[in-house]
Parts: structure tokens; sequence; C-alpha cells
């Protein structure tokens, strides 16, 4: 596969491009002019970390809603693996993704954003984060890798952030949040995922195991 | 690319037609207009409505998008 070949940066325009989701086509960042868009991108479909980002978006989108910000996922995935995935995350999980996701099966996009390291894997893409403003500009960019799912909260503060300092002309100080907040961590939150079966063997061995499954793919353990 | 309103035989799916009864109704209308009306999100509006017009079943009238006789048709 073609390695990174740009790397967009804050301030720049976002880079244009046209591309199927999994609720029609689109052009951007033309179609969201007038909005804050979360562009992001995730490993693949039917993984695990993935599946607990979109049901956090999901969890959260009136939240951005209110925010006028647009949610937009991308994976190297095909718009129906994309649609099969939500399904099931409706099926298994019972929650609605309720934002579109990229279908970026030649990785064009992903490319042009610079959301593939080669480092870390050369076919999926890393957990980037572009806040793109109403005007189509990059306001930020957040890089987190395979491993570690991103936090939801600390995401919508950003935008809060950027919202705050637009208006206003001022700048926010480290851990600011513009009001009080109740951080409802439980021991949910401790759990850790268990890497996904390769084989079909495994996948079904894996369901007898012991451990928290919501599916084949999506099984959890609490660390002893 | 496939489509989200017009299929590449040119056939219109439920939510082209839906856009097409609510121009009809309105005579014109503006993105901003379709999204409060629709509760559809504004990037899927404007896709929409230009996919419409790149097959010829609605046109740009300044900011606003207008019924073509092709669009009349449609929902003959």
């Amino acid at each position: 596969m073609e390695q990174v070949v740009s790397m967009p940066r804050i301030g720049d325009q976002a880079p244009a491009f046209e591309a199927q989701t999994t609720m029609g086509p689109i052009k951007f960042p033309e179609d969201f002019q007038g909005q804050w868009v979360v562009f992001f991108s995730h490993p693949a479909d039917f993984t695990p970390v993935c599946t607990t980002e979109f049901m956090g978006f999901a969890r959260l989108h009136q939240e951005f809603q209110k925010r006028n910000v647009q949610l937009l996922g991308l994976s190297i995935d095909s718009n129906f693996s994309h649609i099969a995935w939500v399904m099931n995350i409706k099926e298994k999980m019972g929650v609605d993704i309720p934002f579109p996701i990229v279908a970026d099966a030649d990785g064009k996009v992903a490319r042009l954003y610079g959301m593939l390291h080669p480092g870390e894997s050369s076919t999926a893409t890393v957990r980037a984060v572009f806040v793109v403003d109403p005007n189509g500009k990059i306001r930020a960019i957040i890089y987190y890798p395979l491993s570690a799912g991103r936090n939801m909260r600390e995401i919508l503060r950003l935008i809060d952030a950027l919202q705050t300092a637009d208006k206003h002309g001022v700048a926010t100080p480290a851990d600011w949040v513009p009001a009080p907040q109740t951080w409802e961590f439980t021991e949910e939150n401790t759990k850790v995922i268990v890497p996904p079966p390769t084989t079909y063997e495994d996948a079904i061995k894996r369901l007898k195991d012991g451990y928290e499954c919501a599916d084949w793919y999506f099984c959890k353990k609490k660390l002893g | 690319m496939s489509m989200g309103c017009v299929s590449p035989d040119g056939k219109l799916s439920e939510r082209a037609l839906s856009f097409l009864r609510l121009v009809k109704e309105r005579g014109k209308i503006r993105p901003e207009e379709a999204v409060e009306l629709t509760g559809r999100p504004l990037f899927q509006v404007r896709s929409s409505l230009r996919e419409l017009t790149q097959a010829g079943f609605l046109q740009v009238e300044g900011q606003e998008y207008a019924l073509t006789e092709k669009g009349h048709s449609a929902l003959e």
C-alpha cells in the first residue's frame, strides 16, 4: 500500500474529497459548511475498541448536535461492511449509530488526511480526530494509537474550548471545562478488551471462554 | 460512486421522492428549510438536493431549489 503522502496541519483548509457514506454520498467539506465537523478515523469495522468508541459517540450525539457539530467516521472498509457493522451494533448492543461513516476501501481519503501511520499499521487507520470549523478550516488534530480508545468527553471539551475561544476571544487553561462536570466512571470502565479471534475455530472457542462477550469479535474481561 | 437519491438507471429512492414532494409542497426551498422540515442532517440535505439537480429533477434559483418539468413528472 502507498505510504502516507500528506499530513494536514492546524490552520489548513480541510482537504476536499467525495465519498460514499452509510448515509449517502458526500462532498467534504462543502456539504458541511456552516457546521463544525468531528472527522475521525478508526482502524477497522467489527473491532471491539472501535465499537466502544462508536457507542460513546452515539451516547453523546445530542451534546454534539447542541454545539452544531456533525460527527463523521472513516475506516478503510467498504460501505457494505460499514452498514453490516452498524446493524450489528444495533442488534447486539442496542445502540443506533446516528452519524455517517465514510467508505474508504482504497485508502485514498486516509492518505489525504495522514490517517495511515506505517509504523503502527500499513492497512489500518490510526485513531485520528480532525476538528473542522464551519468555514472548512482544521482547528484541532488528535492522534491515538490502535490499542487505546479515545475519550469522547475530551473531544466534546475540545469543541467547547474552541467555540468559547472564538466567541469570547479568550484562551482556555489546562483541564478547563465550561461548567463543573460529573465524571461518571464505574467498574465497567476498568474492564479491558480481549484481542479478537482471527480464525473461525478461535471465534467459536472464544464464546465458551467465560469472557463478557457482546459478540464474537467483542469480548471484555476484568484484569486479575 | 453509488447514488443516495438516484440509482444509475435513473430510479428515485424514497428519500429522493420525499424531497421532491417537499419542494412541490413549498414551491421553492432552501437547504436550511429542508433541514428544519425533514429533521435530516444538513450534509445529507445538500447532497440530496445536489444529486436531484444533477439528475434534472430540480433546478437552482439563487439560494433555493425548485422542481423542473422532469421533477413534476416524477411525482405524477
